[in-house]
């Protein structure tokens, strides 16, 4: 059994927070820039220039990438032989984000109870999913996801008859509905299969992967391709104001489900993706 | 590229069509939600505004805190649509402008015209981008609400798009139109 401190899960994501809020992912660069090789408007390119610009005056300034600094969410695999000593993983989680979004001058968003609505003032709590693995490390993964885009997430219980051309229309008008409102160019993280919940953790985990990094299974990459098509041909471009690139990628993670059952979710990100890892 | 310096007139505003490229100067007074909802809960109870909206522009942001030696942190728009439900009463004082990023509803496009207020874009997420042209902040109004604060902006050269005019204009549905192909047409 490997003993781990919470206080080095603690230091950890102080860090991931910090980061993943000042260094947008060589992944969304490289984004930006295929992007630009295609854009034919002159508004859309004026906008992918400016978030270009955007991003180098973030890691060089020290300045967040978006003002909207992000509900914490983070993955972690717990290697089974692991145990966190000196406190438990979810408070130590906190406590990164505490003093991350505090000595990083991140911005706090979250408010206690969504009916009062008063903000806790250091960006807790944050959504943490826990997945227990085989072996000895901790792995943390965190998105700093904004809110904007979150709200034109959706979830759809489609029935086996609507199949693949159901799931294909369905991302494709999420996406249509979402329009200039989520910040495009966008990314899609869409799960397919399992329950309701998982359809939606599916969604969200999907947006880990390397941007533009295709599904290893071959049919769901063709898929991914072609609802990427599709979503460019809808005209919406960056920040809808008309063009070719309304979205970077579509990442679809499928898992079994029920035969009464065709769960899609999709998750709406931003151009403002800002995720890090790390291996403990 | 047109140039404006706040406040702006309705002569100013009615000019305007929507892509229009500005570069904005001047005051900008900041506002979301949670002022929002205070601004109106106010005009519901006959009492007046903390802030005088007469001639301006409101910019729907929640800045970052500023980092020592800034005036302000990173300081992008939020979506326009949450504050659908209180436009209209600003606009009836005299609001002229609102800088957010996303659609507004058909009454709030309606109010627009009748008021002669003006929607502008600014590149949402480009927040560190766009307080570069922020030279001043101070808060104004509700102290206690953090970030979502009404805050007085001195800007120079804020880069906006005209997205809703007053003459019915809509970019978003222009440019979506323009630039959209139909599945089978050739993707280059």
């Amino acid at each position: 059994m490997r003993e781990i401190p919470a206080g080095d899960v603690t230091a950890t994501i102080k860090r991931l927070c910090q980061e993943a809020n000042l260094e947008l992912g060589v992944d969304m660069l490289r984004a930006f820039d295929r992007a630009l090789e295609r854009e034919r408007s002159p508004a859309g390119r004026q906008v992918l220039e400016m978030i270009k610009e955007n991003a180098r005056i973030a890691r060089t300034e020290r300045l967040p990438y978006c003002q909207d600094t992000g509900f914490l969410i983070c993955f972690v695999e717990l290697g089974q032989d692991v145990h966190v000593t000196g406190g438990l993983l979810t408070d130590a989680i906190d406590e990164g984000v505490r003093q991350g979004y505090a000595e990083g001058y991140l911005r706090a968003s979250i408010v206690r109870d969504p009916f009062d609505r008063k903000n806790t003032g250091d960006n807790t709590p944050a959504v943490v999913h826990v997945e227990v693995v085989p072996g000895e490390h901790l792995t943390l993964r965190v998105m700093a996801k904004g809110g904007g885009c979150e709200n034109r997430s959706k979830y759809k219980m489609l029935t086996p008859a609507d199949g693949l051309p159901g799931v294909k229309a369905w991302v494709l008008e999420c996406i249509k509905t979402a329009g200039p409102d989520a910040c495009p160019p966008l990314i899609a993280g869409v799960g397919v299969g399992g329950t309701f919940e998982k359809a939606a953790l599916l969604s969200k985990k999907a947006l880990f992967r390397e941007i533009g990094k295709p599904n290893p299974n071959p049919e769901l990459a063709t898929l991914e391709a072609e609802l990427l098509d599709g979503a460019n041909r809808l005209g919406i471009g960056p920040q809808g104001y008309g063009g070719d690139t309304t979205a970077f990628a579509i990442h679809i993670e499928t898992f079994p489900c029920h035969i009464t059952s065709l769960p899609v979710a999709v998750t709406i990100e931003c151009h403002a993706h800002r995720h890090k890892e790390a291996v403990l | 590229m047109l140039r404006l310096t706040t406040p702006l007139s309705d002569g100013d505003v009615v000019q305007l069509r929507a892509g229009d490229r500005v570069r904005l100067f001047g005051i900008l007074l900041t506002g979301r939600d949670a002022a929002h909802k205070r601004l109106v809960d106010r005009l519901d109870e006959g009492q007046p505004l903390p802030v005088d909206v007469r001639g301006q522009i409101i910019y729907y942001v929640g800045p970052t805190p500023p980092p020592p030696g800034m005036v302000i942190g990173s300081a992008g728009p939020t979506t326009g649509g949450r504050m659908d439900r209180y436009a209209p009463r600003l606009m009836a004082l005299g609001l002229k402008g609102m800088i957010g990023k996303g659609h507004r509803s058909q009454s709030v496009r309606d109010a627009m015209r009748q008021w002669k207020c003006v929607y502008f874009g600014a590149v949402g997420g480009a927040g560190a981008l766009l307080s570069r042209y922020i030279k001043a902040a101070e808060i104004v109004a509700y102290d206690d609400l953090g970030t979502e604060a009404i805050r007085r902006l001195t800007v120079e050269d804020f880069p906006v798009i005209v997205v809703n005019d007053t003459h019915g204009g809509d970019l978003y549905e222009d440019g979506m139109k323009q630039y959209a192909r139909p599945a089978g047409e050739a993707s280059e």
